[in-house]
């Protein structure tokens, strides 16, 4: 009695999965997944911003991403990206499975979906712990800790730079206790730099204490915002990937429970969907920030 | 097939198996074209590849993982429309900032070429 007219109201009635204000099934999965995809261009405009950030950074001061990303490691970002391309593919595999009512398949697809995510996560944790450690950090917290003794330097040997700059940061710098206030100095003067409008002669003070950065052989100044740029962009990738997640971990609840087939796949969709935007995200990523020539 | 069995509807495309293994295929390979290529010196053109080869990859992904091949035409409308959107937004940044940054600070931006 199940009518092929997809209109039919008696068809309707019988069918649990469609809701009462849409005429027909296919209609209410086309819905759906416009809705998402409005989404999903939401989420580019936001990621958009990081990457024209990126680009007004990188056409600026070529000479510090290029410095820069020899701190990243090829590998865990190859590996990184070979994670999340493998589950993008059981993602992908277990929509199909959830149209066609394969359950054992939708749940084993998930499940890997779901490892795969959080192996990212993983190999993420342990190059952030890196980059922790060597004070490879963004804006003010860069601090980088160099192999030949650099420690005793930082606690006595910055003093001379600033004292070369204007008389009232050096006394500044004199009368503070700890070196970090130099630190923060330095990083508070970077910071206000661009702000400093065309003169016939710079702010010469200013110039030469950040200058003092520059004592590590060949390291160009404003290294910090490459790190910067990396942290917010991996950042925000790795709050999607977190979210994703938990998504994915939803739709494997109600797998397991048995709530998808063939007439009710929507969510499963929807969140691959959602989890392939991630991935699209991550395929920029790698070559703009690992890849650097 | 199962959705013969079934009185409802199928809705939405099934992929086939083949097609999404071959996409898979296709992009770790392309990861490793992507990375072996960064051992050649090519200059400008090394970020012109890498470019060309994640957008090959995303435009794999968008097609057969999201299904945009046989989806409803206008979730691509969206999608592309967004992308233009941020290209506009990127290129004008982009003009912007290499009229005058430069220039702003003697020093500042020594990577830019002096007009």
């Amino acid at each position: 009695m199940e009518a092929e007219t997809t209109q039919s109201h008696t068809s309707s009635e019988h069918n649990p999965h469609l809701a009462h204000h849409f005429g027909s099934l296919t209609q209410q999965f086309d819905s759906g997944k416009l809705g998402m995809w409005l989404f999903l261009a939401t989420e580019i405009l936001l990621f958009g911003g990081l990457f024209c950030a990126y680009s007004v950074y990188r056409a600026n001061h070529p000479e510090i991403f290029i410095y820069a990303h020899q701190y990243l490691s090829k590998f865990w970002g190859a590996l990184n990206t070979c994670v999340l391309l493998f589950s993008s593919f059981t993602m992908a595999w277990g929509v199909r499975c959830a149209q066609l009512g394969r359950q054992r398949g939708l749940v084993v697809c998930l499940a890997l979906t779901l490892l795969c995510g959080f192996v990212f996560l993983g190999v993420k944790y342990v190059e952030y712990k890196e980059k922790w450690q060597h004070g490879l950090l963004w804006g003010k917290y860069y601090s980088p800790v160099h192999h030949h003794d650099d420690s005793h330097e930082a606690a006595s040997g910055e003093g001379p730079a600033p004292q070369e700059g204007h008389p009232a940061v050096a006394s500044a710098v004199a009368q503070s206790m700890t070196p970090t206030v130099v630190l923060t100095t330095d990083a508070g003067v970077v910071v206000e730099r661009s702000k400093i409008l065309p003169a016939p002669t710079g702010p010469g003070g200013l110039a030469s204490l950040s200058a003092g950065r520059e004592s590590h052989g060949d390291e160009p100044r404003n290294v910090q915002l490459f790190f910067s740029v990396y942290f917010l962009m991996t950042g925000l990738h790795g709050v999607h990937v977190i979210v994703g997640l938990a998504c994915i971990g939803w739709i494997l609840r109600r797998a397991v429970r048995g709530d998808f087939g063939p007439g009710y796949f929507t969510p499963v969709d929807l969140v691959g969907l959602y989890w392939h935007l991630v991935d699209l995200i991550w395929i920029y990523l790698f070559p703009l920030l690992y890849l650097i020539h | 097939m199962a959705h013969e069995s079934t009185p409802h509807e199928q809705v939405g495309h099934v992929m086939s198996f083949r097609v999404l293994l071959a996409v898979w295929i296709a992009l770790m390979f392309l990861t490793y074209v992507t990375v072996a290529a960064t051992t050649f010196n090519l200059g400008e053109f090394n970020l012109m590849l890498a470019m060309g080869i994640a957008t090959l990859k995303a435009s794999l992904v968008l097609l057969f993982f999201m299904h945009l091949v046989y989806d409803r035409p206008f979730n691509a409308v969206i999608f592309i429309c967004s992308l233009c959107f941020v290209m506009l937004f990127v290129i004008l940044a982009m003009v912007d900032t290499a009229h005058y940054q430069n220039t702003l600070i003697p020093g500042y931006a020594p990577g830019m070429a002096p007009e």
